[in-house]
């Protein structure tokens, strides 16, 4: 009994110790955290953009003697944790890192929901929250609300409006219709996005042929397909998620889906479905893009690829680098880690990263890619808002 | 009213008073980790208010807890939220009342694989008005509520519970959960009218678990119908309840306080493998906790009496 009773209490103190971790500090290094999922549905977006870019930044910058502030030379210490895709865990471990950990900086989280969620402890601890993973329609509001909340990606209506763009483009040259097949996942994301494109399609003397959305987590998504191509439209757009993106080129290919353009959301621009689907998505456009054939994100990805031992994604990857690099200079450029300076100091500043020359408006970067499209097994960029070098859209022409 | 009740609605009080003061602490982590204890405080302790006499396994709380958050935030821009409140915890009962009466008249398991059903089939009821009628609305609850706030609002509706389950303890109704508890059949026999009972009951949790997914809508600023619907949160219920113990009605508070800092040291210390220690976690409790966290207190103040070691 007595043993029971050491048993108990040393557990006791296990615990409770384990909760005022990190605590007392020495102020030697500068901390940043992380919290993003590495389990749950999103694990598989962020293991792709968001973690492999954090680790390599770290890296690089450690391996170049630190962060460079007033009183000398800091290594980072990175701080992360997984919040299994569930925001109730995510505002926990935010919250830890604020003010259990005391870290200096906080990497913004990943997705959308994650993003919105934990902005008011970044505003209460005067974070400086440089958002990539997050789109949304109501970034005037927010930016409002929370002053350190910067958004890098674009807005809902710029991804629709973009794809508009091509297909009225492609139309004005004689190459395809006016019919579009749209779907989209019944889930918030797809949702907005489907909403959004509606108006701007039929302003744009669209017909919507066919509009159907199906449920987050369809395993068959074989009668959507078949639905689609008996409608005959000459442009596919999927607002989908990772899995429905691939299971929708299966099943185009499957089909043999005969149209001139074919679009579908997320994670068209993973490195993973250039591999499975080898040649026979030569000109499917996706959301996002690159500009692989600058220097500087040649060097980029030969270093994610080296570091990491992962490819860079086609179009998030970057941003979240870049995002991170801003993080960087603005430290840099203050000189130490006082949050609400390195805030000011990047509403103010033009930064040079792997994208360009980034700066914000209103708390908005206006420079980022919107539609992409797999032209000799690259992703390219062939759409944007303020990037140079767009390559020329292709035509769909079948499957083999 | 009992000395000995008398006692207990004292200590309860002061408890209570002493849970209210953690917001002044001013630490946003022990009020994160605040508004977690609390909203598993109500989940399993109105879950148990039905589940722990009728030994009826329900796993449709995030059935109702999607379903006021939902609620909230489709009507946040267009209806004040106090109202909302009142529309999810009727939402709630309603909810509870239209399955119990369709599955509670049928033996034990029938349920507990209706209710798994239960908050898929919302979630994909939701997406589809959302999909058809809605648009976007209903993904934004931007409102100026904090944490100490949501922290407050879960706590009033604790104690809300517990009067409930006290009240229903001392009630003909907790009387005749008992009998049917231990045996439907005799309670037919007694003249008790099993179903009605069933169903009242059901409708309180119901409602309850609605309430609690509309005072945390805002806490979450975006709603992902996947998150606000998350099966894994009728098992965590579940499992909280059972841990602490089915019989007392502060039984599952037991369980909860230890079950979140359990999970709160296996996140912050192993974040690459926590399912996995999650998972050993729960193994021990099994093996070294069966009868629950109640169970093992009463088995020690029984020895404490008996003047062992």
């Amino acid at each position: 009994m007595k043993r029971r009773t050491a048993l108990k209490l040393a557990a006791a103190s296990l615990i409770a110790g384990s909760l005022t971790v990190g605590t007392a500090q020495a102020g030697d290094t500068v901390k940043i955290g992380a919290v993003a999922p590495k389990t749950g549905p999103l694990a598989g977006g962020s293991t792709v953009t968001h973690w492999p870019n954090i680790h390599l930044w770290v890296h690089e910058v450690n391996a170049r003697g630190g962060l460079k502030l007033k009183d000398g030379r800091k290594m980072i210490e990175l701080i992360e944790y997984d919040d299994q895709t569930n925001p109730g865990v995510h505002i926990k471990a935010a919250q830890r890192l604020a003010t259990q950990d005391k870290v200096d900086f906080i990497v913004a989280p990943y997705g959308t929901g994650f993003n919105l969620a934990s902005a008011p402890i970044y505003a209460k601890h005067g974070y400086p929250q440089i958002a990539v993973s997050a789109i949304s329609d109501k970034i005037p509001e927010l930016t409002k609300r929370y002053p350190g909340i910067f958004f890098t990606l674009g807005s809902t209506t710029s991804f629709a409006s973009a794809v508009s763009d091509i297909l009225s483009k492609m139309r004005a040259d004689g190459k395809m219709g006016s019919k579009i097949a749209m779907v989209n996942v019944a889930d918030a994301f797809g949702i907005e996005l489907a909403e959004t494109a509606r108006p701007i399609f039929k302003k744009a003397g669209f017909e919507i042929v066919y509009d159907k959305s199906y449920p987050l987590g369809t395993q068959d998504l074989s009668p959507i397909m078949k639905g689609a191509k008996a409608s005959k439209p000459d442009a596919f757009v999927a607002w989908s998620y990772p899995p429905d993106t691939f299971g929708l080129t299966k099943q185009a290919i499957t089909q043999n889906l005969d149209v001139k353009a074919f679009y579908t959301a997320v994670a068209t621009c993973f490195p993973a479905y250039g591999k499975v689907f080898g040649k026979s998505i030569e000109g499917n456009l996706g959301a996002g893009g690159v500009d692989p054939t600058t220097p500087a994100m040649k060097a980029y990805r030969k270093a994610h690829m080296e570091v990491t031992g992962k490819p860079a994604d086609g179009w998030a990857s970057a941003n979240t680098y870049v995002s991170l690099q801003v993080l960087e200079q603005a430290i840099e450029g203050v000189g130490s880690v006082d949050r609400k300076a390195v805030t000011q100091f990047i509403k103010d500043n033009t930064f040079k990263t792997i994208m360009g020359d980034i700066d914000f408006v209103d708390q908005v970067s206006h420079r980022y890619w919107t539609v992409g499209q797999w032209q000799g097994g690259e992703f390219y960029g062939v759409a944007s808002k303020g990037m140079p070098n767009a390559k020329p859209v292709i035509l769909k022409k079948g499957w083999k | 009213m009992t000395s000995r009740e008398t006692r207990t609605l004292v200590i309860a009080v002061i408890l209570f008073g002493l849970a209210a003061l953690l917001p002044f602490s001013g630490n946003g982590y022990y009020i994160s980790i605040g508004v977690t204890i609390a909203m598993y405080v109500v989940l399993s302790t109105s879950w148990a208010l039905f589940s722990g006499p009728t030994h009826y396994i329900s796993l449709a709380t995030a059935a109702f807890y999607g379903l006021g958050t939902m609620i909230v935030a489709t009507g946040i821009e267009m209806v004040p939220y106090v109202v909302l409140l009142l529309i999810s915890a009727v939402a709630g009962a309603v909810m509870a009342a239209l399955v119990g009466l369709a599955t509670l008249r049928l033996s034990g398991v029938y349920f507990v694989i209706f209710t798994l059903g239960l908050a898929e089939m919302i979630r994909q009821l939701v997406s589809w008005l959302q999909n058809n009628l809605g648009g976007s609305r209903g993904l934004y609850v931007l409102t100026d509520l904090t944490e100490e706030h949501i922290y407050w609002e879960l706590l009033a509706l604790a104690g809300f519970v517990f009067l409930i389950g006290w009240w229903i303890g001392r009630s003909r109704l907790g009387f005749a959960m008992r009998i049917i508890g231990n045996d439907e059949t005799v309670a037919a026999h007694c003249g008790i009218n099993t179903a009605r009972s069933k169903i009242l009951l059901f409708m309180v949790s119901g409602m309850v678990a609605a309430l609690v997914g509309a005072l945390l809508a805002p806490r979450w600023t975006y709603i992902e119908p996947n998150i606000a619907f998350s099966p894994l949160l009728s098992f965590e219920v579940v499992i909280m309840a059972l841990l602490g113990g089915t019989k007392r009605l502060w039984g599952p508070l037991v369980g909860v306080i230890p079950f979140t800092i359990l999970l709160e040291v296996i996140e912050a210390n192993y974040p690459s493998q926590t399912i996995l220690v999650l998972g050993i976690a729960f193994l021990l409790i099994v093996y070294l906790v069966p009868h629950g966290v109640v169970g093992r207190l009463e088995q020690s103040f029984a020895k404490f009496r008996k003047g062992g070691n």
